[in-house]
């Protein structure tokens, strides 16, 4: 067994799990998070993606040993209360989701691309956006209206950091 | 997933102590291993994780300006790190996978597993790179021996790769568009004393050097000088998303863009 400290959405949990546990088996089935879905787990459909200490990674590849002292933030971290995140309005805004599996890594993967966008002084064109999603899959909705959610989002995140300095 | 026992050490030296156990193998970042594990390929008994150890994190740059990268540096930190002084390897690592894969899979991992589609064997054989281990250097003509075969003995860990930095170079793939590794992926490196081209992708064997475009390109460095060239079909590849000739076509083809992007 692990003994393991991480803090989830900002709250430090500390739990003894399996040594062979998944950070997404720990998420859903310890802590029972059960937002981050588990698609594929096969590492590519991209429905498990989870912040660790500010990026983005694959929960179902990753195991919760291997992420003792870090922070991970999941979908249900985001909002501020009732208020969504950026990224949940715009995808809500823009119909980025149908059946809504996807949704949770999509969202995290695309508040990673636009920090790490942000962060490198890139824009984060279309183009960019369908370039950053090839790690998460999604069946419904062809795409279009995830990449005009992010793309959305990207500027209301921007402005929101502007008006917070 | 199966059950098995994860060591977690913090210095190298406790890593190749816990490799001494039987039935142990080094895992790092996982993003090949796991899945690996998951589909019951390989069982190990006992993990020990390369992952939370300082001294095999970070670049720097040795008497001979080589680029020291530390075997557990992650593909993402690689793509930051070295932008502005090896853009191509820069290029090359900020394109395997997908983001959040670059978030956890490494350097070490990438060198040491050889996948015979994966991008960083061929910057490693092209720019005749070094990888060190916990207790040798070897040569990057001698470290690739066929496909997920490596001069690697039982229980030794990479530590670090050093590349020489070439005068011009890039790495241009032709993605296979399902799973992104590369269908054909062809790194190119011009240096005072010549040319090396590296091709990964594309042979039964992994990743080899195309010693005629090598040649032609030493004489002098321009795509046109490969024009019609490609290497011989036998002992390429051949599956359902291409043939050994299609596979031997797009060799010569990704060199020239290769050439011309570098």
């Amino acid at each position: 067994m692990a003994d393991i400290t991480v803090t989830v959405n900002g709250k430090a949990m500390r739990r003894s799990v399996p040594d062979h546990t998944l950070l997404s088996e720990f998420l859903r089935e310890t802590l029972r998070l059960t937002g981050t879905h588990v698609g594929c787990d096969t590492s590519q459909c991209g429905a498990c993606v989870v912040h660790v200490d500010g990026r983005a990674v694959k929960s179902c590849t990753t195991l919760a040993a291997s992420v003792d002292g870090a922070a991970v933030t999941t979908i249900e971290g985001i909002a501020s209360g009732s208020d969504l995140h950026p990224m949940q309005a715009a995808f809500n805004d823009h119909h980025g989701l149908q059946c809504g599996f996807c949704t949770p890594g999509m969202i995290m993967s695309g508040i990673d691309m636009v920090n790490r966008y942000k962060a490198e002084g890139r824009a984060l064109t279309p183009d960019a956006i369908r370039h950053e999603l090839e790690g998460n899959i999604c069946r419904c909705t062809g795409y279009h209206n995830i990449v005009k959610a992010i793309e959305d989002a990207a500027g209301r995140m921007t402005s929101m950091a502007t008006a917070a300095e | 997933m199966y059950a098995f026992d994860l060591i977690r050490p913090r210095t190298l030296a406790e890593a190749v102590a816990a490799l001494a156990e039987d039935g142990a193998q080094p895992v790092s970042g996982g993003q090949t291993l796991i899945p690996t594990l998951k589909a019951r390929l390989a069982q190990p008994e006992r993990l020990v994780s390369l992952w939370n150890i300082p001294e095999l994190r970070g670049i720097c740059e040795d008497d001979a300006g080589r680029l020291c990268i530390g075997a557990a540096t992650t593909h993402a930190a690689v793509a930051a790190g070295v932008a502005d002084r090896f853009p191509a390897l820069a290029q090359l690592a900020g394109g395997i996978g997908d983001p959040a894969v670059r978030s956890r899979g490494t350097l070490g991992g990438s060198v040491a597993n050889n996948d015979p589609a994966a991008c960083y064997p061929a910057a490693v054989l092209a720019t005749g790179a070094t990888v060190v281990t916990d207790r040798r250097q070897i040569a990057a003509d001698d470290w690739f021996q066929g496909m997920f075969a490596t001069a690697l003995e039982e229980r030794e860990i990479v530590t670090e790769v050093r590349f020489p930095v070439p005068a011009r170079a890039a790495y241009v793939k032709f993605v296979q568009p399902a799973s992104r590794f590369a269908m054909v992926g062809v790194f190119v490196a011009q240096f005072a004393d010549g040319v090396r081209v590296a091709v990964t992708g594309a042979a039964e064997d992994g990743v080899f050097r195309w010693t005629d475009a090598e040649d032609r390109l030493s004489d002098r460095f321009d795509a046109t000088v490969l024009e019609g060239m490609a290497p011989p079909a036998d002992g390429m590849i051949g599956d359902i998303h291409a043939t050994p000739a299609y596979r031997a076509h797009l060799v010569g083809v990704m060199t020239r863009r290769a050439v011309a992007a570098a």
